[in-house]
């Protein structure tokens, strides 16, 4: 196990009135840590100093809950593409660093403390129609449903987002169109869910706005950071299904 | 009609308006492009002054070019609204940024287009505004029973002056840089992001947006350097 010595710039706000500013920490971490665990050792360092520790999210560990959000030397989720802050080890990382950690910065996500954000922004936009209204019953028999494999492909990849908003976090505009799109796409390309397609996306689209997230300019650093590799794809079948919903189906919202 | 306003209040009808104003201008810059490079023909100015009286004159081409400007100025205020708003929505801005997620260009569109609207006022205020309000010599060609107006000697003075050439390679630049973003984005604001054709897209307007600016460019510096 090989010592790494960090110089940590950590982004410290005690609220949302708080102005914020950052403070430097020394702390003494291995490379196989996760950066998870690497905050852990600092918390535990500044709680016997009887100091604040520093305000993190975290659930799982293990990349699929989308808590663990923060920005790493300027990247969503660190350097390494297509994984999460828990999944990033600290390997990645030279002994003598310095790493500067930062919260998601976006309106619609306002820090509650230090790196944490309130995503509730995400919860409205699932509640606004990001779900199937009736009861789909038991588990089906594998081909009760036949449905093409590369439409099942297409869906479950875009289920595979976590909604840990390092999309919006990466957008330059703040844009949440990845994430409203994945959540389209991977209910709208399915028998079950492509009953309220129509209704569903204008739903989403109206509440996404709503919440105040910027416009998509198609940058493409949202798929860039995405630890899920989400594609702009879906954003496209979002414009398409969007315009189709409003011109050609009977939906208002 | 609520449904209307609706839509084009919303994210996306705001983007689509962008994206199909964008398309229309690129068209545009084909047929301009087209009718410009006739000034490198050898012969004084006149299958250019020809074509001009032409432009000037057809009522289809009179009532197409009010159509143009509404949609540069509808393109440009959309623009920098959105731009404006993205950048409330954004709020602070990070203390690192690598910048090596996305393209200068995708970032930095609304300033792009601001250098082009610039170059457009000075381009318009040369030709444009002394076409319609100056004085411009008259000239009769043979085989042409009107007289036109001598808009290739314009020409030929502006581009003698060297900061007018800096200025049109300035815009120019801008123009390409906006377009190498732009031509695929606007594609993928109407949703068409497909497997088969968006490589092709891509290509076509990479393409694109490095020949037209290029083609335009030649005749300033042809006219600065040869005539
Ligand atoms: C001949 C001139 C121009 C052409 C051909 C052109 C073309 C385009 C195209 C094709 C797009 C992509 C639309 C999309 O993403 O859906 C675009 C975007 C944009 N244009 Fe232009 N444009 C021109 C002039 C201007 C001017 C004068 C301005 C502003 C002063 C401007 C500001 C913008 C902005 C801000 C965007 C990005 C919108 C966004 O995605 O957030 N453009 N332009
Ligand atoms: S699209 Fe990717 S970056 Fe955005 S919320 Fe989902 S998993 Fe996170
Ligand atoms: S803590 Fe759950 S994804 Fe990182």
């Amino acid at each position: 196990m090989s010592d790494m010595n960090l110089t940590l710039k950590v982004w410290r706000q005690k609220n949302n009135n708080d102005s914020g500013r950052f403070e430097s920490y020394q702390v003494a971490a291995n490379e196989h840590m996760s950066f998870l665990e690497m905050l852990d050792v600092l918390n535990q360092t500044l709680i016997e100093k009887k100091e604040e520790p520093v305000a993190f999210e975290h659930d799982c560990r293990e990349g699929i809950c989308g808590a663990c959000s923060m920005v790493i030397n300027g990247r969503p989720h660190g350097p390494q593409g297509g994984t999460t802050t828990c999944q990033l080890h600290m390997r990645h990382f030279k002994s003598g660093d310095t790493i500067t950690i930062e919260p998601w910065r976006a309106k619609a996500f306002p820090v509650i403390k230090d790196l944490v954000v309130d995503r509730s922004s995400f919860d409205r936009i699932i509640q606004a129609g990001g779900y199937i209204s009736v009861n789909t019953g038991q588990a089906q028999d594998g081909n009760a449903i036949p449905i093409e494999k590369d439409l099942a492909l297409q869906a479950f990849d875009a289920a595979t987002c976590i909604g840990c908003g390092a999309c919006v976090a990466a957008c330059p505009n703040a844009s949440a169109m990845l994430f409203t799109s994945a959540k389209v796409s991977h209910l709208g390309l399915l028998p079950q869910g492509e009953v309220e397609h129509s209704k569903r996306v204008q739903s989403m689209v109206k509440q996404m706005d709503e919440e105040g997230f910027g416009m998509c300019s198609n940058t493409g650093a949202c798929e860039v950071e995405c630890p899920k590799e989400i594609s702009i794809t879906n954003i496209a079948r979002m414009n398409r299904t969007y315009m189709g919903s409003v011109f050609g189906s009977d939906k208002t919202v | 009609m609520s449904w209307v306003s609706n839509f084009l209040t919303s994210s996306i009808g705001k983007k689509l308006i962008m994206s199909l104003t964008g398309l229309f201008l690129i068209s545009f810059l084909v047929v301009h492009l087209a009718g410009n490079l006739q000034l490198l023909a050898n012969d004084g100015g006149k299958s250019f002054n020809v074509y001009a009286y032409f432009m000037t004159h057809n009522p289809f081409i009179k009532t197409i070019s009010f159509g143009l400007y509404a949609g540069i100025l509808l393109h440009a205020i959309q623009g920098i609204l959105i731009a404006l708003k993205n950048r409330s929505a954004k709020g602070s801005r990070y203390a690192v940024s690598t910048g090596a997620n996305a393209s200068f260009a995708s970032k930095n569109m609304a300033l792009l287009g601001t250098l082009i609207f610039a170059f457009l006022l000075i381009h318009m205020g040369d030709f444009w505004f002394k076409m319609k309000f100056g004085a411009v010599d008259m000239v009769a060609y043979d085989g042409i029973d009107y007289k036109v107006q001598d808009l290739y000697d314009k020409v030929l003075t502006s581009f003698k002056n060297p900061l007018v050439v800096v200025a049109y390679l300035v815009g120019l630049i801008a123009l390409a840089l906006h377009l190498l973003h732009g031509f695929q984005s606007a594609f993928q604001t109407l949703g068409l992001n497909h497997k088969k054709y968006t490589p092709f897209i891509k290509g076509m307007g990479v393409i694109f947006s490095i020949l037209v600016p290029i083609a335009y460019a030649i005749i300033p510096i042809y006219f600065f350097l040869f005539k």
